[in-house]
This record gives structure tokens, sequence and C-alpha cells, in this order.
């Protein structure tokens, strides 16, 4: 497609994805942002940046992840032949490792010396931690006090890991709260201080570099696909909370029109009440932490708290890149509850001897639901963005089971 | 209007006076008690009132502002009553500047363009929105200023001097200048700096200035009013509804407060 028409140019120098984006914060950070994006652009072009994060991905991660084709799943399910992007297989066990490299070489570069980060689940931030031991720089997790009774691993990962576990106890004490209080840690320590941010959301630059950053799991997968079957592939699916995993997968086929695209938000207990996670599909345009998005807000324009089965999915908002997607018709967008992916996480874990997280078993449950109306030649790519281990004792809760 | 503002530094500067600028949050802890507050500061000695609309993730904002906020919206409060308290103080008080202080999102929400048109109405003199910096100014500064109401710019210690002749450029009321790199409530300013800032700032423009964040005692608001126009108390006031919540008494104590702060400006 010619240069116009493309679906790859966001955002605009406003940071802007259309409507969405943007830099809503307060004075005090403006200057920081305006700073993060210079040497952003800048290292983006330089090789020496690159390469040594060419190298990492290669050496410490472990890419590129295998393009693995489920065939057990596509026999089980008598439809299109399904293949996963195994992010999963990742050092610390999903995709978020491949944006904490990007950003703590860059933090790096601009001399930081202090890291911070929030975390829901926890798998951000052990990837942050992670980063942060590998590069010798003290980190300090916000994580909401709740989130923390839920996820008491990962908590215990990030502390062997040398970083600094905060409860955050204002507001709603969860993931959203978390990144409050990063803000404000931030706004408190603007000179010495890095905020390695999780998803693609937040003020501009952070949603177009943790999107490029992420964007390595869509190259692999375009070369990976046409190396093993020769073309591309007719559908791609995956899970969005942020939605950083589906934006890296999503981006580099953007603007090849044949390839059809879909987003998996998190429904819940169903999109009817208040017990879901879908910004996109019930929620409706607002600002928060930055910028410009689909939100759960009441009539008041107060953020709602959502509801997961999976903490990795249970943030009110999204990142701006997909509302715009959303707007534009690109990308559709569709809702999985709670019992839909438990289901597919327990079809997945016995038909190919993966146990996936919860939040790419949102997508497998998509996958279930629309395989009645897949053809047997279609290709389909769903990433498979984290391993389940984390979530063995919710999935326990839910089936009542015993550990 | 922003000749509200205006007739009220020029009014105390013709007896050496500085203006004492008082936050609280509109129904914290209630609507009732919330609009007896406000309707108190001005004969407590407060020079002009800003009104927070609550927000539940007031980024910006400490423990007690935040807290504060979530009162407010536990006890129901609407955006639409927040209009209902000023238009009711406004038939007691015409001469108090009222400035509504917040989020976007709450305004996103109820519509520019009908916000506007609301706090014309009721006499709303001017807004400051802590998550709209300059590169933003589209989305409602420009209508502010066209509707000849006050946009009230806040500069920080991170503001270069690039920045600050853009924002001095659109600043109309006055400039508040955040007296810490933080958030309401937090670490105490160091005087000394902010007093260099705000007299680097004057050689710039003749808009008066505020100050604001991290203030809480008398000893501090006579320091600063001493080079600054107007000095801002926020958190040190909202922490005495919070420790006072369920006592009759907690009127009283939150205009001693003010009074023992206007004697010193």
């Amino acid at each position: 497609m010619d240069k116009l028409n493309s679906y790859k140019l966001g955002p605009d120098q406003n940071g802007r994805f259309g409507i969405f984006g943007g830099r809503f914060v307060a004075e005090t950070l403006m200057p920081l942002i305006l700073d993060l994006e210079k040497s952003y652009q800048q290292a983006k072009k330089d090789d020496s940046f690159q390469s040594e994060l060419a190298y990492l991905n290669k050496y410490y991660t472990g890419r590129p992840s295998p393009l693995y084709f489920a065939e057990r799943l596509t026999d089980y399910l008598k439809t299109a032949k399904i293949y996963f992007k195994r992010d999963e297989l990742n050092h610390t066990g999903s995709h978020k490792i491949n944006n904490c490299l990007g950003q703590i070489l860059l933090a790096k570069r601009m001399g930081k010396t202090r890291i911070i980060a929030e975390t829901g689940a926890g798998q951000h931030g052990v990837a942050v931690a992670t980063v942060s031991a590998r590069f010798g720089l003290p980190c300090v997790i916000y994580m909401g006090a709740k989130d923390i009774e839920r996820q008491k691993p990962n908590v215990f990962r990030m502390k062997l890991l040398g970083a600094e576990v905060v409860p955050v106890r204002s507001g709603n004490a969860t993931l959203k709260d978390a990144m409050n209080e990063a803000l404000r840690d931030w706004v408190a320590n603007v000179n010495d201080t890095f905020y390695i941010i999780g998803t693609v959301a937040g003020p501009h630059p952070y949603p177009e570099m943790v999107r490029d950053f992420q964007s390595i799991i869509g190259k692999e997968t375009k070369e990976q696909i046409l190396d093993q079957e020769g073309r591309l592939p007719d559908q791609l699916i995956a899970c969005i909370g942020g939605g950083s995993n589906a934006m890296g997968l999503f981006y580099p086929f953007l603007d090849d029109i044949s390839v059809k695209i879909t987003g998996i938000e998190a429904g819940g207990m169903g999109l009817q009440g208040e017990k879901h996670c879908a910004s996109l599909t019930a929620g409706r345009p607002g600002v928060l932490h930055g910028n410009r998005t689909y939100l759960l807000q009441d009539d008041e324009g107060q953020i709602i708290e959502g509801h997961s089965i999976s903490a990795g999915l249970d943030y009110p908002g999204i990142g701006p890149e997909h509302a715009w997607l959303k707007e534009s018709g690109r990308v559709e967008y569709f809702a999985i509850t709670d019992s839909e992916a438990v289901e597919a996480f327990k079809i997945c874990t016995k038909t190919e001897g993966i146990i996936p997280a919860l939040e790419p078993s949102h997508a497998i449950a998509h996958l279930i639901n629309i395989a009645p109306n897949l053809s047997k030649n279609d290709l389909v790519v769903m990433n498979l963005c984290g391993r389940g281990d984390k979530d063995i004792f919710t999935i326990a809760e839910h089936l009542n089971m015993e550990i | 209007m922003t000749v509200r503002i205006d007739n009220c530094f020029e009014t105390l500067k013709l007896t050496n006076k500085k203006a004492l600028i008082t936050f609280l949050t509109a129904g914290d802890p209630n609507y009732d008690l919330s609009l007896e507050l406000i309707k108190s500061l001005p004969e407590a000695g407060a020079d002009i009132i800003e009104i927070g609309m609550p927000f539940s993730d007031p980024m910006a904002d400490g423990p007690a502002i935040q807290a504060s906020s979530l009162r407010a919206i536990n006890s129901g409060h609407k955006m639409e009553k927040t209009f209902e308290m000023i238009e009711s103080f406004r038939k007691d008080n015409s001469h108090t500047p009222i400035i509504l202080m917040g989020y976007f999102n709450p305004i996103y929400n109820y519509g520019v363009d009908s916000f506007i048109k609301k706090i014309i109405d009721i006499e709303v003199d001017g807004v400051i929105v802590v998550d709209l910096p300059p590169e933003e100014d589209n989305e409602l500064c420009n209508a502010i200023e066209s509707a000849d109401l006050s946009f009230i710019r806040l500069v920080t210690p991170t503001t270069n001097a690039d920045r600050l002749n853009k924002i001095l450029q659109k600043t109309s009321g006055f400039l508040y200048y955040v007296s810490i790199a933080g958030i309401t409530g937090s670490k105490r300013p160091e005087i000394n700096e902010v007093e260099t800032a705000v007299q680097e700032i004057k050689t710039k423009t003749n808009i008066p200035i505020g100050v604001g964040f991290g203030i809480r005692t008398k000893e501090d608001i006579e320091r600063v009013g001493s080079f600054a126009d107007g000095v801002i108390v926020g958190s040190v006031l909202v922490d005495i509804i919070k420790n006072n919540e369920h006592e009759s008494s907690v009127k009283d104590k939150i205009m001693k407060k003010v009074r023992e702060f206007a004697s010193a400006v």
C-alpha cells in the first residue's frame, strides 16, 4: 500500500493516533517526556543501540521465539491450521521482557540510575526486576496491595531479583493505582529516575516506544510464516489488557490488508455489569494516565475498576493505538469471559502439552468460538504471550480444586 | 472572569497584602458541610477560593487530596453538585474569585463546550487542569481564553526557560508556581530556591505569581508571601477534614487555620 494510506504512520508529532494518545501530564513531567522522546528518536536510528538490543534479545531472552504449528489443537478443532507464536518461552516467561530490555538500554543511554515501574499481575514487574538486576540498577516496583496478596510468587521473584516492591494502598489498591503511584514517584524524582511503563499506554512516546520494542514479535512471525507456509496468515489473534503483546504482533501486518486482525479483551463475568475489563468493547473515550483512549468509566468520568480472572488484563484503559485501530476498522475487538478462558486453558493444556497464561487463554477461547466459521485452508496465528505457571492458584480456585 | 482575579490582586496590592488562596475539594466530606466550609472561607480570610473537582485518579496529588476526592465521590458527589455549590456561594458573594481545579477526564466527559457554558453562567473565574500542559492547549485552554476566563498555568522546578516563555504567553489571572518537584502535600519546599525561581520569573512577567504544593505552616506562608503575590494551601486544610470527619468542630478548626494563615500574608 502507498504511504498515504498506511496504517503504520502513527503517532503524529503530538503523539496522536487520530484523536487518541497525546501527552496529558502535569507540567512537572512534561520536560522529562520531551527529553525521553528525543532520546528515543536518536536511539531508534542508532545502530549500536539496535545491535545491543538484538544481541540481548537473542542471547538473553532466547529470541526468536518459535512459530509452532499447534497440530493437536488443529485436529481437535477440525478447522484452520493454527500456529502459536511462542513468546511464553522467553526468559521470564512472557513477552514483557522485549520491552524492558529496550527501555533499560534507553535508561542507561540517558544516564538514569534508578528504575521504577508499575505492575498488576507481576509479569511486567518481574521483567523489570530482571533487567534491573542484569544492568545493576536499583529498582522500585509499585504494586497494588490487593495484587500483592493475589500474586505472591511473582512478588517473591521480584524481591529475589533485588527489587523493592512497594504496596500501593491508595485508591482501589490495584494496577491503575500502582500506575498513579509510579507517576507520583517520577514527579518527585525527576533527575535520576527512568519509568519503565509496561504496556502501549501512557503519555507519548511510551505507546510508540513500547510498540516498537514489541514489534519483534510480528516481524519474526512474518518471516517464520513465510518460511514455513510460503504465505501470510489469514488471521492474527492476540489478547489485550493494555495491549502490548497484541500491538507487537499486529503492527508489522497492519498494511497487509488480506490479514484479518483480531484483539481479545477480558469479558470477565460478562459485559452487562461492571465485572469486566473490556475497555474497547464496552467503554468510551476519556483521558487517563497521560493519554486519550477507551476507558471504563462511570457517567461522571470517574474511572471504574475492571475485573478479570486474569490479573494481566485487569486495566481500565487500553493503548491509544488500539483505540484508533478500532475506530479505523482495521482491527476487530471482541471480549471473552472468565469461564470461556478457563475452558480454553484446559483444552490447550491437554491437547498441546502447553500450560498457557490466562491472558492468551482468552485468545485461544476466541479461536475456539470462531473455529466453525474457519476453513481448513486458513492459517491462523495466535500469540501465546505468556506461560501459565503463575496462574495455577487462580485456576485451582476457579475449578474448586486443591493444590 | 479574569477581571475578578485581577481586581483581587490589585486591591491587595494597595494595602501591601498578598493573596491567601485556599483549596478544598467539592463535596468533601459531604455536600452540605462542603458548601458551608466554602461559604465561610472569605470571612476567615481566604482571598481566592480554589475548588477541587473530585477525580478517582489524581496523579499529581498526594494522599491527602486523593483521599478527599474519594470521600467526595463516595458521598455521591457529581459535577452538577459542584456547580450548584458555586451558584449557592455566588448568591451571597460576588467578589471572591473562584477557581475550579482538577483533571481533564471529568471535564471531557461532561463535554468541553457545556462545561465552559456552565462555568460562565455560574460565574467561575478560572480553571486549573493539572493534566493539560501547553502541548494540549487545543483541548480546553484556547476555548477558556476565548470565553474571557482564566486558564491558570502551572510552572514547576522542571520548567526550563524555553517552556516558561511559551507558558507566559498564554497565562491569565495568575501563574501557579509549584514549589517542589513532587506531588501535593508531600515534601516541604526549599523556600530559598523557590524565592530564586519566583524572582527569575518576575523579571519576565507582571502577572501575579501564586506559590503552592507542600506549604503547611504560618512561617512558610510568611516567607513565601514576602516574595510571591499569593500563597496556596490545600493539603493542610483537607487533612483537618480527614482527621475530624465526624466531628461538628471541623468547620471551626478549618476556619481557625485559615485565619491564622490569613494573618501571615
